[in-house]
């Protein structure tokens, strides 16, 4: 096995919720960074996908399968139940149709891995109460200048979840690349959680 | 010349005198192909290029015949040393194809049995015909497999026939700003096209090299026609916009417009080099082409067939073959469980963009064509 500590914190956190020879479904997958550890380390069959073309270069570059499209129409390139997983990690936060997705990716995959900024995060919560709106570490950007547009606490997004008919399977709250387990919701900076079809 | 070209290159003619049976039934007993290669074949004859042409393209991709060519081959920015499709890497093979007027058997090609050029006898080739005249020239060359096949637009079609009919022979197919099959709106533009041709009096049936004539308004219209569908909206407004020749309006019929001044020097230029009878056989097998019509009308069963990985290219401004025909190609593709990729790249240029200098472009070329010559190496 080669070392995870190549790989961003969150992305290897996804990496170890993956069997392997499974197939993956990479939402945003930017520059192929956890599909390519992926296929070396754990034989999936993997495609990107990414709305950005200088993604789709360095994709190809690493030699990964990789379609350029935008994902706020769907994933209609993709037929129903052809991955094991799809994967969105700190994307969905910038997207407009949050419903849609999360009902795409358990149409064209059996179980949902998401990673966002958990926005009950203290120092969040801090910074709402002294009057500024939050600049953080998984939250860097100033209000004018973000591309998020829909921030949720890790409570939130369960209740989201549940009231489409979808259930979590596992959650795992991060902050710093380390496991959170006292308070998540509050010490928690990143959340990873996996979900299907309840 | 730069160092970036592949310098002085001299086509070949390459006879072929094993009978073929075309799709339509009609035999040519025997026929020719202008060939023209850059780089090197390897010894283990694995690093071969086919790149396919598209309707009024010919064998003649990079380089020049002659230090004095005013321009290049018609893929000159692609194909070189240290060019995407790299010759210092690949041997690349550029062909006219059958029924082509650059110097392969076509209609103005003199048959050998009457001594009169075929003209109206020449039979309507697919692109399946040409896969087939393309393979015995890779037997010739004795070419087993092709590290890939690349193709713009029509070029495109080919190179995806290619997989389906023969799969064990390409590695990597390059489809780029190409369709599965034409819409209704792509046949009639054709047709509008092929009627320019057809109507003029000076194409005799198709016979007019006896007459000592050329249909040239026809060709010249249909050029015209073609080159607007080769352009986008905005692409043409940018470059031309409602400029005027002389400044102010002539209230006349006579050229005042730039785009129109442009559109004819195109459609002159055209019907002096192009052959009227080569245009309607170029479009028909546009017009025919339709994988998918042998398996059931699935085009994800027809790409069931292949063994290539893909790579699959559109442009954004091209309306002939828009993004969405290249995305039915993806989609069956991915249906079918097949290796593919796909760039969707933002460019003004229209269906035009394929030929056009463009860093995302040609960074995905080269970026995908590096994988492909490490797999060969």
């Amino acid at each position: 096995m080669a070392q995870h500590n190549t790989l961003r914190p969150d992305l290897k956190h996804i990496a170890d919720q993956i069997k392997p020879g499974s197939r993956v479904l990479d939402l945003g997958c930017a520059d192929g960074e956890l599909l390519a550890w992926l296929q070396a380390n754990k034989a999936v069959r993997g495609i990107g996908v990414d709305v950005d073309v200088m993604s789709i270069v360095s994709c190809v570059e690493k030699g990964l399968n990789v379609i350029q499209a935008d994902m706020e129409s769907g994933l209609q390139n993709f037929e129903d139940g052809s991955f094991d997983y799809v994967v969105l990690s700190l994307t969905i936060q910038a997207m407009h149709n949050i419903e849609l997705i999360l009902q795409e990716m358990l149409r064209v995959g059996k179980v949902g891995l998401v990673t966002f900024p958990n926005f009950g995060f203290w120092e969040n919560r801090w910074q709402i109460l002294i009057g500024r709106m939050p600049v953080s570490e998984t939250i860097p950007y100033e209000w004018y200048n973000t591309p998020n547009i829909h921030f949720c606490t890790v409570k939130d997004f369960d209740k989201l979840l549940g009231k489409m008919g979808m259930k979590v399977d596992k959650q795992v709250v991060l902050h710093q690349g380390e496991t959170v387990d006292f308070l998540p919701n509050l010490f928690g900076s990143l959340a990873l959680v996996q979900f299907s079809q309840a | 010349m730069s160092n970036d070209s592949v310098g002085i290159v001299i086509p070949q003619k390459i006879e072929f005198n094993e009978p073929i049976t075309l799709s339509s039934g009609a035999v040519l007993p025997r026929y020719e192909l202008m060939v023209e290669t850059y780089g090197e074949l390897n010894a283990d004859k694995s690093n071969a290029i086919l790149i396919c042409h598209a309707l009024s393209g010919h064998h003649h991709i990079a380089g020049k015949h002659a230090e004095s060519d005013k321009a290049a081959g018609w893929w000159d920015n692609m194909v070189g040393p240290g060019k995407p499709i790299d010759t210092n890497k690949f041997f690349v093979i550029g062909l006219n194809n059958l029924g082509g007027c650059h110097g392969s058997t076509g209609p103005s090609s003199i048959n050998p049995e009457t001594g009169a050029p075929y003209g109206s006898s020449f039979p309507v080739v697919l692109v399946r015909d040409w896969v087939e005249t393309q393979a015995r020239l890779a037997d010739r060359l004795g070419i087993q497999q092709f590290a890939a096949i690349i193709g713009g637009s029509l070029g495109g079609m080919q190179a995806l026939r290619w997989t389906i009919t023969y799969p064990e022979r390409v590695r990597h197919a390059l489809v780029i700003a190409s369709a599965p099959k034409l819409t209704a709106q792509n046949i009639a533009f054709n047709d509008v096209a092929r009627q320019a041709i057809i109507t003029d009096p000076e194409f005799h049936g198709g016979d007019f090299y006896q007459h000592g004539v050329v249909p040239k308004r026809g060709l010249r219209l249909a050029r015209m026609l073609g080159h607007i569908t080769y352009l986008s909206d905005d692409g043409m407004g940018e470059k031309f916009g409602r400029m005027l020749r002389s400044g102010e309006y002539k209230y006349g019929f006579d050229v005042e417009f730039e785009i129109e001044s442009y559109l004819r020097y195109q459609g002159d230029k055209f019907s002096t080099m192009f052959d009227a009878n080569t245009y309607l056989l170029m479009t028909k097998a546009l017009d025919y082409f339709d994988p998918a019509r042998h398996y059931g009308g699935s085009l994800a069963e027809a790409m069931r067939q292949a063994e290539a990985k893909f790579l699959v290219v559109s442009f954004t401004s091209d309306w002939r073959f828009a993004p969405s025909r290249s995305r039915e190609i993806v989609k069956a593709l991915l249906d079918a469980d097949r290796s593919v990729s796909y760039a969707e790249i933002e460019s003004q240029h229209g269906h035009d963009a394929f030929l056009m200098e463009d860093a995302p472009y040609m960074a995905v070329m080269r970026a995908y064509l590096n994988n492909v010559a490490k797999e060969i190496a």
